[in-house]
């Protein structure tokens, strides 16, 4: 009998705070809010650590209650909380509260500010939910809760178009990975007659090797990974997470660098003993992730605008984790997962103290100088960037080395994985440091900012009389301290984060990720006759040098590109015409898409399910119906005269027919 | 003994006297004493059959009926007052507001 954790309050505290702001909120003043949202997202951190303090009775399950009983087939509200978790817990509560922190100095002056947090703590509620859930349906409860804060989020400044069409569009392509999630809940429930992890993985590490081979779990590996894909925003769903950054810039950093897009790479290792055992759909995921970051990596350096830099960033870097993934590598995917939270979360946040400094301003080409203005942003966000681009010691270096020698030495892995993986790096550098020269270096190339008028909406003046963060807006300014510290926060932890070293952090996942180890290593050894395991040491160590040299690489590129030589990047572009152009573009993916897809589906619906069938065939069949039955009426009314002899005419009439009719059939 | 036909031919005579002067007449009264009339020629029918086969439902019926008919009588009368004090008139045929 282990000691009861109470799991359930995790995601219950910010749930309760969701609750109190959004019924009272608006009532309240804006301290209040602030109480009540730090306080609950708070407690939810506390109580995390708290069981992370516990972590020898790991595994537990916290059974709540009976949801669904159907024959032999039972789903419950549980809670189940392994090493794996535990590492997702500490990571969204973590960075979560710190972002929480840093709103209230970002948010300060906007409408709606209750409404803000009441989403943000909603948003925790979920993904605590997805993160804790012992079952796929409860875990899809929190996927599908994390999208629809996802959409409130992007779209809260719903009275911007953008905005709003850019929330759709990620709720409705985030629809579509959940369709492929959801077939693949029936196909478990239908053949393993269960949801429950436990009782799936036991299932699946038990059927064998012909039935595991037969193709069901590598459908069920493929649409989970659709799922993960729409989610995690990869190839080919990866296109409404550059729109998603149309929301406030502490949400980009929470739900769309830190957590919530990472839910894709924690269900596909939580679903680890199904991969394991289809390995066809383990390399899909290994190629979708690897093409994912390159290709997003490739979009990144072209772009301007300073938060959709960092957007593509996040897409490469989340192609990483399933790359990692792919390889059967999890805990590097984690690693990664976790280290990126930290160092992408800062970067966010730093990118939105930057905008505003310099008063709404998001183009990168209207940038530039503001070390010297805003020098502990500069820091912080100098720290991300070294840590993004993998230099030693900073923590990406060691996810980001992990997964790459794991791309080449696990059993799944290649080296054309290892390849793409290190180009992948140069770029990220390369990016990564042409932000970081063009926003901080060189000269000021903005106007003066005057105030917030570009990207927020606005409260009235008088409404921040009271506010206890003061901003100047002239000139500009660096961020109050509210907003500074989990900066400093995140900056440590990109700095520190990857000390804890991939040989420890493999060995406190290894509970979860070797459980079934018997039949995972038999499937194996099946598979990959390959030279195992390819040598360790001092190869090893080549790719580390391998892949800082990339790193060092790109940096010297954006500095040469960026710092040294600025009109340089231009003759380049010339140079390269048409694929330049088609960059710049994001290779008009979101125009092919709007024409296969889009256009189609609109125009489809327009002439055939509205024009036609709703208006042509419903609408017209009740329409006329109505029509014939009045038509008839007009006629048929005239019966009713009024005359009474009439009426008795007819009733006499009728009788005499009855009558006439009964006695033909008795005679008959 | 009497044989059944000619009470039911009386019957039918009377019922259909009753029919054509509810068709022709147009005061009211004279209508409603044609209803009394058909009503009649159908009592007249069964006690005629309770008659012929020694059963007593037939006499019941027509006890039924003559209840039936007094109240009706009562009512429809109250009616017809209320009809000519309304209207003015106990002519039928002027009696139409509720057509469309």
């Amino acid at each position: 009998m282990t000691p009861n954790l109470h799991l359930w309050l995790i995601p219950v505290l910010p749930l309760v705070g969701a609750a109190i702001n959004g019924f009272f909120g608006k009532r309240f003043s804006r301290q209040t809010v602030v109480a009540v949202a730090l306080g609950f997202s708070g407690a939810a951190f506390a109580m995390a650590l708290w069981v992370a303090t516990q972590a020898s009775l790991l595994p537990v399950l916290e059974n709540l209650a009976p949801w669904i009983r159907a024959g032999d087939f039972q789903v419950d509200f549980a809670f189940y909380l392994d090493q794996l978790s535990l590492v997702m817990l500490l990571v969204v509560t973590g960075v979560g509260f710190l972002i929480h922190i840093y709103s209230v100095g970002y948010m300060w002056e906007e409408a709606g500010f209750y409404r803000f947090f009441a989403y943000l703590n909603l948003f925790m509620f979920f993904m605590l939910t997805l993160v804790l859930g012992s079952n796929y349906l409860v875990m899809f409860i929190g996927w599908e809760g994390v999208g629809l804060a996802s959409y409130l989020l992007i779209g809260f400044w719903f009275t911007k178009d953008s905005a709003a069409s850019a929330g759709k569009k990620a709720f409705i392509v985030n629809r579509i990975g959940d369709f492929g999630f959801l077939i693949a809940l029936f196909l478990m429930i239908k053949h393993f007659g269960s949801l429950n992890f436990v009782q799936v993985f036991r299932v699946v590490s038990g059927l064998p090797a012909e039935v595991a081979g037969a193709g069901l779990l590598t459908s069920i590996g493929l649409l989970l990974m659709v799922g993960a894909a729409g989610k995690s925003a990869q190839i080919p769903l990866y296109i409404w997470l550059p729109d998603a950054m149309e929301g406030p810039t502490p949400v980009s950093a929470l739900i769309h660098a830190a957590t919530m897009v990472t839910a894709g790479v924690y269900m596909v290792a939580r679903s680890h003993a199904i991969f394991d055992r289809a390995p066809q759909a383990l390399m899909v995921v290994a190629i979708i992730g690897t093409l994912t970051a390159l290709f997003a990596a490739t979009i990144g350096i072209c772009q301007t605008d300073i938060k959709k830099v960092l957007a593509y960033s996040t897409i490469s870097q989340l192609g990483y984790m399933f790359m990692a993934c792919g390889v059967a590598a999890y805990s590097a995917g984690i690693f990664h997962l976790m280290t990126h939270a930290f160092f992408k979360g800062l970067l966010f946040l730093a990118a939105g103290s930057v905008i505003h400094a310099v008063g709404g301003e998001q183009d990168m080409r209207r940038m530039g100088g503001l070390r010297h203005h805003i020098p502990w942003t500069f820091w912080t966000m100098t720290a991300g960037t070294f840590a993004i681009a993998g230099f030693p010691p900073f923590a990406g270096f060691f996810s980001k080395d992990a997964i790459l020698w794991r791309a080449y030495s696990s059993p799944y892995g290649s080296w054309v994985y290892w390849a793409i993986g290190v180009f992948t790096a140069f770029l990220t550098s390369f990016y990564m440091f042409r932000l970081w020269f063009l926003t901080f270096f060189g000269e000021y190339r903005g106007e003066a900012p005057a105030g917030h008028e570009d990207e927020h909406l606005h409260v009235a003046k008088d409404s921040r009389a009271g506010a206890p963060v003061p901003h100047g807006h002239d000139g500009i300014h660096e961020s109050p301290k509210i907003m500074l510290v989990p900066l400093v926060i995140l900056a440590v932890l990109s700095v520190c984060g990857g000390w804890v070293g991939m040989e420890r952090f493999d060995k406190f996942l290894s509970p979860t990720f070797h459980a079934g180890a018997t039949a995972y290593s038999e499937e194996v050894a099946v598979a990959t006759p390959a030279p195992q395991p390819k040598e360790q040491g001092s190869s090893e160590a080549l790719f580390t040098g391998i892949s800082v040299f990339a790193a060092a690489l790109g940096l010297f590129l954006a500095w040469l590109l960026y710092y040294r030589r600025p009109q340089l990047p231009q003759e380049i572009a010339k140079a390269l015409g048409g694929f330049y152009e088609a960059v710049v573009h994001k290779y008009y993916v979101d125009e092919i898409y709007a024409a296969v897809f889009v256009k189609p589906l609109i125009d489809g619906s327009t002439r055939v399910l509205w024009q036609g069938i709703d208006r042509d065939v419903i609408d017209a069949t009740l329409d006329n119906s109505a029509e014939g039955a009045r038509e008839v009426s007009d006629v048929v009314r005239h019966m009713q005269s009024g005359n009474l002899r009439s009426y008795a005419g007819w009733i006499a009439a009728g009788a005499a027919v009855l009558i006439a009719y009964m006695i033909w059939m008795g005679t008959r | 003994m009497v044989p059944l036909s000619y009470y039911l031919v009386l019957s039918g005579i009377l019922f259909a006297c009753g029919v054509a002067g509810f068709l022709i007449k147009r005061n009211i009264i004279t209508i409603f004493m044609s209803i009394e009339l058909m009503l009649n020629g159908v009592n007249l029918s069964f006690v005629a059959f309770a008659a012929q086969w020694h059963a007593l439902s037939g006499q019941v019926f027509v006890f039924f009926v003559m209840v039936v008919a007094a109240a009706e009588s009562a009512v429809g009368l109250a009616i017809i007052i209320a009809v000519y004090r309304t209207r003015g008139t106990l002519n039928v045929d002027q009696v139409d507001l509720l057509k469309l």
